[in-house]
């Protein structure tokens, strides 16, 4: 039997390394925004936050790009199994690392607004959130080349150690609202980068799990750890 | 005709999936020799009731042989022979003592390219219906009507039933070798590529029909269209090189095929 992975018709073959190579490049656009955004938010950096918002339209254009590939390559190669999965996802892992670009352009949007106040407590669980977000987007883009399923499965569990961390800055940043009024303002926008990260996490799983099914032809077995309890939330002023 | 009926009632619910269905036709460690060379080897597939299987696999993998094997066309030849089993109502079908011609009038086969009889479109129906039944004039006019109009071709010729079958375009003939072989009620439809000499107004014409036909009857389809098998089959099996590679429903085979090899022949990767 022969073992050749190469499609008969090369041109064919072309368009498959195209799309893979077009995502690689957008997933690692995306990439960097989300470390700007980062960086912009921790180390106060404006510059980095005007970067993350320029770039952001160029992943607009690119998913929009993908999207066109990806349905001329169904109508006019109209592929089949592994070919049929990894075109389709394709298509889906764009969605997800477009929504993570627009969360990142709003955390660094927000960052900008947070350069404006001094900040009395320190932003290392954030830190830590935001390193840990960017190495699963690092490793899962990184398993979208080589079609990397462990590594798919690395970042889909990884998705509770995010949340825990939202959890907890959740209660923080409610706290330094209740102690202050006049922290009310940077932590709603802290709130909501937090959120902004934890949905990136989000993304990140989800694209693992469309990896996993694109390269394996069956879903990632077992319920998806979920970790984000901030929902039910609830912190009171200590009793006068 | 009402046995017909009977089959069409039993089978308003016949959409179900592949492992409700019960086998038509049981294949059992079937081998198959031209001569000293083994075609087939060990093959074992069932063959769910009303339902369509689709055979594929790159030319000379066994498919063909497999189909003229299921009506013994291969009798006609000499150095041909078939161990195993395909078993059929308890009974198995390469059995010497098994009668070839009602063996082909339960299971009828459709060709590459159309096969008209030179006569007439009446009497392309009529022809075989006569070997097998004794019919008065209006029980054969209303199998003749009955079958064109199965075959989705009533319509288009019940004007020129006396004109020569020649005359009719090339999907036109290909329905007309359907109603022929459904003429005689048989259980089973075989179709050895039935549309590629048609375009692809006929051949989507056929595979409506194809869809239509599985409520009444068992259909085996051998095709090197991987869309054709796509749109049409409910199972799916993958021959190589006189083996069975893989068998499942289509969109098990088509989206997710559990072997390797059945993976790079439908994406195209050896052929």
């Amino acid at each position: 039997m022969p073992e050749s992975t190469e499609h008969i018709v090369k041109s064919y073959e072309q368009e498959l390394h195209r799309l893979r190579s077009l995502i690689t490049e957008m997933g690692g656009l995306v990439e960097s925004e989300v470390a700007l955004a980062c960086q912009a938010v921790i180390d106060r950096d404006d510059a980095a936050a005007a970067s993350v918002v320029e770039a952001d339209p160029k992943v607009d254009a690119l998913e929009q790009q993908i999207q066109q590939f990806v349905i001329r390559m169904l109508a006019l190669r109209q592929p089949m199994a592994q070919d049929l999965r990894l075109i389709v996802a394709g298509l889906r892992i764009t969605g997800d690392l477009e929504r993570i670009g627009d969360y990142a352009a709003n955390v660094a949007k927000r960052s900008m607004v947070l350069g404006q106040f001094t900040l009395p407590f320190a932003l290392t669980g954030l830190a830590n959130m935001g390193r840990l977000v960017q190495q699963s987007l690092k490793t899962v883009i990184d398993a979208i080349g080589e079609e990397d399923t462990d590594a798919a499965v690395q970042v889909w569990r990884s998705d509770e150690e995010v949340d825990g961390i939202y959890n907890a800055l959740f209660r923080e940043l409610i706290t330094y609202m209740m102690e202050d009024p006049r922290n009310i303002t940077p932590c709603t926008h802290l709130l909501f980068i937090a959120k902004n990260l934890e949905r990136i996490g989000d993304h990140a799983t989800n694209i693992a799990e469309t990896l996993y099914y694109a390269v394996k032809g069956e879903p990632l077995a077992g319920i998806r750890p979920k970790g984000d309890t901030s929902a039910y939330a609830v912190v009171r002023p200590p009793s006068e | 005709m009402a046995e017909a009926e009977a089959r069409i009632s039993t089978s308003l619910t016949g959409t179900a999936a592949l492992e409700e269905s019960a086998p038509q036709i049981a294949i059992r460690n079937l081998d198959f020799f031209y001569g000293s060379n083994r075609a087939l080897k060990g093959i074992n597939l069932s063959l769910p009731a009303r339902q369509v299987t689709a055979m594929i696999g790159p030319s000379g993998c066994g498919k063909s042989t497999l189909l003229r094997v299921l009506n013994r066309m291969y009798d006609l030849y000499p150095n041909q022979r078939a161990t195993g089993e395909v078993m059929m109502e308890g009974r198995n079908l390469l059995d010497a003592s098994i009668d070839l011609n009602e063996l082909r009038s339960r299971i009828g086969m459709v060709f590459q390219k159309p096969t008209p009889f030179p006569m007439s479109v009446y009497d392309n129906i009529a022809f075989g219906v006569k070997l097998h039944e004794r019919l008065s004039k209006s029980a054969m006019d209303e199998r003749v009507e009955w079958s064109l109009a199965r075959a989705a071709l009533w319509e288009e010729v019940k004007d020129r039933l006396g004109s020569s079958a020649m005359g009719l375009s090339g999907g036109q003939q290909q329905r007309l070798c359907i109603a022929r072989t459904i003429a005689v009620r048989p259980e089973v439809i075989l179709l050895d590529e039935p549309t590629s000499a048609l375009d692809p107004i006929s051949t989507l014409k056929i595979e409506e029909l194809i869809d239509e036909l599985k409520r009444d009857f068992t259909i085996v389809i051998v095709t090197h269209n991987m869309q054709q098998a796509a749109r049409c089959a409910d199972q799916v099996a993958f021959f190589y090189l006189g083996e069975l590679v893989e068998a499942g429903s289509a969109t098990q085979m088509f989206t997710a095929p559990r072997e390797r090899r059945t993976q790079d022949y439908i994406t195209g990767r050896f052929g």
